[in-house]
C-alpha cells in the first residue's frame, strides 16, 4: 500500500513539475506581492514596533512565509481537490471508487506529491527572494526548524481536508464554484494572508487563532520565529492535529454519504 | 475613416453585448452558484479593507494618512479594477483559448478578436466587486471637502482608471501569445498594483512610487488625483500637473497596449496541432 501512494505522490511530483512556465511566473508574482505587503508592514511596524508581539524583521519574515505557504499549502484552495470537483461533475469519480485504494488517500497522496513540488519552488523562491531583499530572520535552532516542518504538513492536512469537503460539495450542487468562492474568502482572511492573526484586535483575536485556517499559516509562523517554545510548541502542534482528525472525519463521513447517494443515482 | 472607425466601434459593443448577455444567462441558470459567488466577491474585496482597519487598530495613520483618507484611495482603486475585471478580466485566460484551440475559431468571427477574448465567460457577479468600491467611496466621501473640479476630477479618476486597469489586464495578458503557461504574470501587475494602490504610495520607496509614474503608470489610477481631492501635498515633491494626468496617462496606455496585441495576433501560429 505505502509504495502505491509513493508511487501516485511522485506521479503528482511531476505532473506539476511539467509547467515551467508558470512555476516561473507564479514565483515572480509572490515575489511582487511579498515586496509590496512588506512595504506596507514596515509603515506599520514603524509606527508601533511592537504590534501584536512582533518586531519588524519577524513582520517580514511573516510575509514571506505568508508567500512561501500560499502554493504549498494551497491557502487559497484548489490543486488536485479541483479534479476531484470536476470528476464528481462529469461522473469519472465513480472510477476513483472502484480503484482498491481509498479515495482520499489516494487524493491526498497526490496532494502531497503536489506539495512537495510547490515546497521546492514557490516555497524555497520566495524564501531566499526575501531573505536577500528584508531583513527576514531564520529559525534559530534544531527544535524550530522541526516543529516548523510539522507544523507545515500538519497545514497540509487540514488544508487538503478543508479543500476535499468543498469540492465534495460537488455531489449534492455539482458544481464547485460556489462554494469555491466562499471557501477562498474564508482562507484568505482567516489564514493570516490579509493581515496577521497576532494583530487582530481584542477577543477576535482569539476566535481566528481557533479556527482551522489559523494552522496554515500563523502557527507555523509562530514556530519559525520562536514565538511558541517548548509547550507552547507542543500546543500549536496539537491543535493542527486536532483540526486534522476532526477534518478528516468530516471527510470520511460527507464521502461516506456521498457515496451512497451515487449509488442511488447510477440505479 | 473616421466612419469607418465608429463602425467598427458600433459593431464591437454589439457584439461584445450580445455574447456578454449569453453568458449572463447561462450564469443565471445556476442560481445558487450565481448568488454565492456574486456575495463572496463583495465580500472578498471588502475583506481587503477590514484588513486595513484591523491594522488601524494599532495605528492612527499609515504612511501619513489616515483611516477615511485610504477608505477613498481604496474605494477608487476597487472601482477602477472591478470595472476592468468585469469588461476584460477574461483576457486572463488567453493561454486557455489558445492551448484548446478556441482562438482559432474566434480569428474566423466577424468581430474583433480582443473583444471576443474579453466577452468570453462574461461574469455579471464581478459587479458586486464595484458594488462594493461604491459604496466604500460613498462612505469616504463623507470626509471629503467636495468642490465642482473635485467632483469632476473623481468623475475623471475613475474612468481613466478603470481604463488603465484593463490596458494593464491586456498588455500582460498578451504574454501568454509567446508562453502560453504564464498567465500569472500578469496578476503581478493587476492585483498586484490593486493592492499597491490600495495604499498611500508614501507606504513604498520613491523609487517604486517613480516606477508607477512614468513605467506602469498604476499611481494615476487613484493616488494623483486623490492628491488634489483630498487637498494633499505631493509627499515625493512629484509636479503638480500630474494629479490632472490620468486621462493623458490613460490614453498613452491604451497605444500601448494596441500595439502590444497587434505584436502578439501577429506572433500567434495557432497550437498547430
Amino acid at each position: 500500500m505505502i509504495p502505491l501512494y509513493v508511487s501516485v505522490a511522485t506521479r503528482a511530483f511531476r505532473r506539476y513539475s511539467t509547467y515551467t512556465a508558470a512555476t516561473l511566473s507564479g514565483l515572480f508574482t509572490n515575489c511582487v506581492f511579498g515586496c509590496i505587503i512588506c512595504f506596507v508592514y514596515l509603515a506599520l511596524w514603524d509606527q508601533r514596533p511592537n504590534a501584536g508581539g512582533y518586531d519588524a524583521s519577524d513582520a517580514v519574515t511573516y510575509v514571506w512565509l505568508g508567500q512561501a505557504m500560499l502554493m504549498t499549502v494551497m491557502v487559497w484552495g484548489g490543486g488536485v481537490t479541483n479534479d476531484l470537483a470536476e470528476r464528481i461533475r462529469s461522473g469519472d469519480v465513480a472510477i476513483d471508487l472502484y480503484r482498491p485504494v481509498p479515495l482520499i488517500g489516494w487524493y491526498v497522496a497526490q496532494d502531497v506529491g503536489r506539495a512537495g513540488f510547490h515546497l521546492l519552488t514557490r516555497g524555497l523562491g520566495p524564501t531566499i527572494v526575501g531573505a536577500l531583499l528584508f531583513d527576514v530572520r531564520f529559525p534559530s535552532g534544531p527544535v524550530a526548524w522541526l516543529g516548523f516542518a510539522v507544523a507545515v504538513v500538519l497545514a497540509l492536512l487540514v488544508s487538503f481536508a478543508v479543500r476535499f469537503l468543498v469540492a465534495s460539495t460537488s455531489f449534492w450542487l455539482l458544481d464547485a464554484s460556489g462554494p469555491n468562492a466562499v471557501a477562498f474568502l474564508m482562507a484568505a482572511f482567516f489564514s493570516g494572508l490579509t493581515v496577521p492573526l497576532v494583530i487582530f484586535p481584542g477577543w477576535s483575536r482569539d476566535v481566528v487563532m481557533a479556527l482551522p485556517w489559523a494552522s496554515y499559516i500563523q502557527v507555523p509562523a509562530d514556530i519559525w520565529l520562536g514565538k511558541r517554545e517548548g509547550w507552547d510548541l507542543l500546543a500549536g502542534l496539537g491543535f493542527g492535529v486536532l483540526w486534522a482528525v476532526v477534518l478528516f472525519a468530516a471527510c470520511h463521513l460527507v464521502l461516506r454519504r456521498a457515496t451512497r447517494k451515487v449509488v442511488v443515482q447510477g440505479g | 475613416m473616421a466612419d469607418q472607425a465608429t463602425g467598427v466601434i458600433g459593431v464591437s459593443a454589439r457584439g461584445y453585448r450580445d455574447i456578454a448577455r449569453m453568458w449572463v444567462k447561462a450564469a443565471l441558470a445556476y442560481p445558487a452558484s450565481f448568488w454565492m459567488m456574486a456575495a463572496s466577491q463583495f465580500f472578498l474585496t471588502l475583506l481587503d479593507f477590514v484588513g486595513i482597519w484591523i491594522m488601524f487598530h494599532t495605528i492612527d495613520s499609515l504612511g501619513g494618512f489616515d483611516l477615511t483618507e485610504i477608505a477613498f484611495l481604496y474605494g477608487a482603486t476597487a472601482f477602477g479594477i472591478g470595472v476592468a475585471d468585469l469588461l476584460g478580466g477574461q483576457v486572463e485566460r488567453l493561454g486557455e483559448l489558445i492551448r484548446m484551440g478556441r482562438l482559432d475559431g474566434m480569428l474566423l468571427k466577424p468581430l474583433p478578436l480582443l473583444v471576443q477574448v474579453c466577452a468570453d465567460q462574461f461574469a455579471l457577479r464581478r459587479v458586486a466587486r464595484i458594488t462594493q468600491a461604491l459604496v466604500m467611496l460613498g462612505v469616504a466621501s463623507y470626509w471629503v471637502d467636495w468642490t465642482p473640479a473635485k467632483v469632476g476630477l473623481t468623475l475623471v479618476m475613475l474612468v481613466s482608471g478603470s481604463v488603465i486597469f484593463l490596458s494593464i489586464f491586456v498588455v500582460f495578458g498578451c504574454v501568454q501569445f509567446w508562453t502560453v503557461d504564464a498567465s500569472e504574470v500578469a496578476n503581478a501587475f493587476t492585483y498586484g498594483g490593486n493592492t499597491m494602490t490600495q495604499y498611500p504610495l508614501t507606504v513604498f520607496p520613491k523609487q517604486v512610487v517613480t516606477a508607477l509614474t512614468y513605467l506602469v503608470p498604476l499611481a494615476f489610477v487613484n493616488w494623483y488625483p486623490s492628491l488634489y481631492i483630498l487637498d494633499r501635498a505631493d509627499p515625493y515633491g512629484f509636479p503638480e500637473w500630474l494629479r490632472y494626468a490620468s486621462p493623458i496617462a490613460a490614453v498613452a496606455l491604451v497605444a500601448v497596449t494596441a500595439v502590444v496585441w497587434r505584436a502578439g495576433v501577429r506572433h500567434y501560429e495557432s497550437t498547430g496541432s
